[in-house]
């Protein structure tokens, strides 16, 4: 009864359908789950707190995993430099480059919906500006725009405060670097929509603009967007963790994934390879998982290739 | 034609204008420039005659102006940091970063056309799919997660290769070159295969998207219904015209080579632009940050316009809907 209950549900919704039916996308949702859940979970199922400076000892540092010689039943993926339990540091680690990333993300998409949309219904000076900006910015990679932006906000504020908001203004950097792609792809897709007859009904009616792009346009345009937010989120993902690892991303005592490999790219040559590769694999998985979950959601939304 | 160029050009001096504004905002509002050129035990008075000399209480539209010109003349003024002018400091890193750039490149395209082509023509079969999954895992593996396995397989296990700095070098004038010696060679080569892969990826599937539609377009159906040979059918007809987007691709690469170089250059130490534009974020040192997001940009619309201009000689459609 359920699963006829289950089977039908997922008849009657075609995306939901091929997702069921594609292997690769149903592995890659269950690896990110599990890495989100593990990431949220956090706090409960972390051995210690890496943010606790009482939790660990300097006299536990550098130690290998514990299914190797020498490794330490108390510390599974082994110790880093200071003595902090790694997979501890790894799934805390995780939620931060994660929550760095969905709200980069969400900033990039909120901004570049609202801009695309009144770009496109609106047109005349406003989308000429506005469309220019961002073909300037589009000639220039996300990386250097996050760059850029991060050290302006160091040249701003003072450097206690600029550490207090690090994450902040990474988030910020990231999220102002990946707008262009909302912004021209619903702004395409709202000059299809606004001769659409729906469309002309609602203006004849004298409904205002701003619930005409925002109630009638924007939900049947959402596909196009919703595959961006997958696809960039992986980017975005990305992003903060090449400028955490350059240093130039979140402090030190709240490590992400990319400064835990920052931290170990310094004992490679010593031979204390876990630092690096543990965190290295989860970012991996992190965000092969992401990009094959954007592929499948772009091929299934895409008609021409059905 | 002489149309589409002209319109191109003002496009791409407009755009050249929006980012120096941007670099001489960066310069005049971001921090106080006095401050930062002088001691804590400089007197008012006299940070007020350098305000003074400086021209900083001159209106911004003359300020501007003024830092265009300087611009353009090949005047970037002196680093906060290391004193020096920033126009030497940018002439000794720029040939370590056209080096790497160029043979990542190579690299890219070398091997990337081929395999972009073969997984085309080749839609199932091991090869074809082992090449597939290849990329997309080169797309999602951070470059300085490759850099870091590369160093650790080829420099700390078979220590084989260097991993840091650019070795020897041979002097040519004022340029500084990898090229002309072994251990050059040796150093180059880390930094610039961890440059190349990513580029690699986005240059097959660039290339086997376009092959991919090239061969589904009529005229080759209709060349395939003649009875040509495979062979001339996708090396003679179909290839030939796949090549005129990949030129696009090579321009807008090696842009993105550069500006990804930060990242190698960070990996490996490599002593060149990116390398010197980080130290810059991490210092706050805004004149080197300025003048490195106008060349960079420079380089982009240079690139673009060379691009655009190609395919108008190329591709007669362009420059008819140019002219219209």
């Amino acid at each position: 009864m359920m699963l006829q209950r289950l089977h039908r549900a997922v008849a009657e919704n075609e995306l939901l359908y091929l997702f069921v039916h594609s292997h690769v996308a149903l592995l890659a949702a269950a690896v990110a789950a599990i890495m989100i859940g593990g990431a949220a979970l956090a706090g409960v199922i972390a051995p210690t707190d890496p943010y606790d400076l009482t939790s660990f000892d300097l006299l536990d540092s550098l130690l290998p995993p514990s299914f190797t010689d020498g490794g330490d039943q108390r510390f599974v993926l082994g110790t880093d430099d200071q003595g902090r339990d790694l997979l501890s540091a790894i799934l805390y680690g995780t939620r931060l480059s994660l929550l760095v990333g969905l709200f980069s993300i969400s900033f990039a998409c909120v901004l570049g919906v609202t801009v695309g949309l009144m770009a496109g219904y609106l047109g005349g000076r406003f989308d000429a500006i506005v469309m220019r900006i961002a073909d300037v910015q589009l000639s220039l990679p996300a990386i250097l725009t996050a760059l850029l932006i991060d050290g302006i906000a160091r040249g701003l504020l003072p450097q206690q405060r600029h550490d207090e908001l690090m994450i902040v203004v990474l988030t910020v950097a990231i999220g102002l670097s990946l707008w262009v792609n909302f912004a021209r792809t619903v702004r395409a897709s709202t000059l299809v929509e606004k001769n659409k007859d729906y469309v002309q009904y609602t203006q004849i009616m004298g409904m205002h603009p701003l619930r005409i792009m925002f109630v009638q346009i924007l939900p049947n345009i959402l596909g196009p967007v919703l595959v961006i937010l997958t696809v960039d989120l992986a980017v975005a993902i990305l992003l903060e963790a090449t400028l955490s690892f350059l240093g130039v991303g979140v402090p030190p005592n709240q490590p992400s994934l990319g400064t835990l490999i920052r931290v170990g790219t310094e004992y490679l040559f010593s031979g204390e390879w876990w630092i690096v590769v543990f965190p290295s694999l989860t970012l991996i998985v992190l965000i092969i998982s992401v990009n094959v979950l954007g592929d499948f959601l772009r091929d299934a939304l895409n008609p021409r290739l059905r | 034609m002489l149309y589409f160029i002209l319109k191109r050009l003002l496009q791409s001096v407009f755009v050249m204008l929006a980012v120096s504004l941007i670099a001489f905002a960066l310069f005049r509002f971001v921090g106080d420039p006095v401050a930062q050129m002088v001691g804590q035990e400089t007197s008012q008075q006299d940070q007020a005659r350098i305000r003074e000399s400086l021209g900083l209480n001159d209106p911004v539209i003359t300020q501007f102006g003024r830092f265009v010109t300087n611009l353009v003349s090949g005047e970037f003024g002196y680093s906060y940091r290391t004193r020096q002018p920033i126009d030497e400091m940018i002439l000794n890193r720029l040939p370590a970063t056209l080096e790497l750039g160029l043979v990542s490149l190579i690299i890219s395209l070398v091997i990337g056309i081929p395999a972009g082509i073969y997984t085309a023509l080749h839609r199932s079969g091991l090869v074809a799919n082992t090449i597939l999954v290849g990329t997309l895992i080169g797309v999602s593996i951070p470059t300085f997660v490759i850099g870091i396995f590369l160093i650790y397989v080829f420099g700390v296990q078979l220590g084989w290769l260097p991993t840091f700095g650019r070795g020897e070098t041979v002097k040519i004038g004022w340029w500084t070159s990898n090229f002309l010696s072994l251990d050059g060679w040796r150093s180059l080569l880390l930094p610039a295969i961890t440059l190349g892969i990513y580029q690699l990826t986005l240059t097959m599937r660039l290339v086997r998207s376009e092959m991919q539609d090239v061969m589904q377009s009529d005229f080759i159906r209709f060349a395939a219904a003649r009875g040509i040979s495979k062979t001339s059918l996708h090396y003679h007809h179909a290839l030939r015209n796949t090549l005129v987007p990949v030129i696009t691709i090579i321009g807008m690469q090696f842009g993105g080579v550069i500006a990804f170089s930060i990242v190698t250059e960070s990996v490996f130490q490599w002593p060149g632009l990116g390398l010197l534009f980080l130290e810059s974020i991490r210092y706050v040192d805004i004149p080197v940050m300025s003048v490195y997001l106008v060349l960079i940009a420079l380089m982009f619309v240079v690139i673009n316009l060379l691009v655009d201009m190609l395919y108008a000689v190329i591709d007669p459609r362009v420059r008819l809907h140019g002219a219209s």
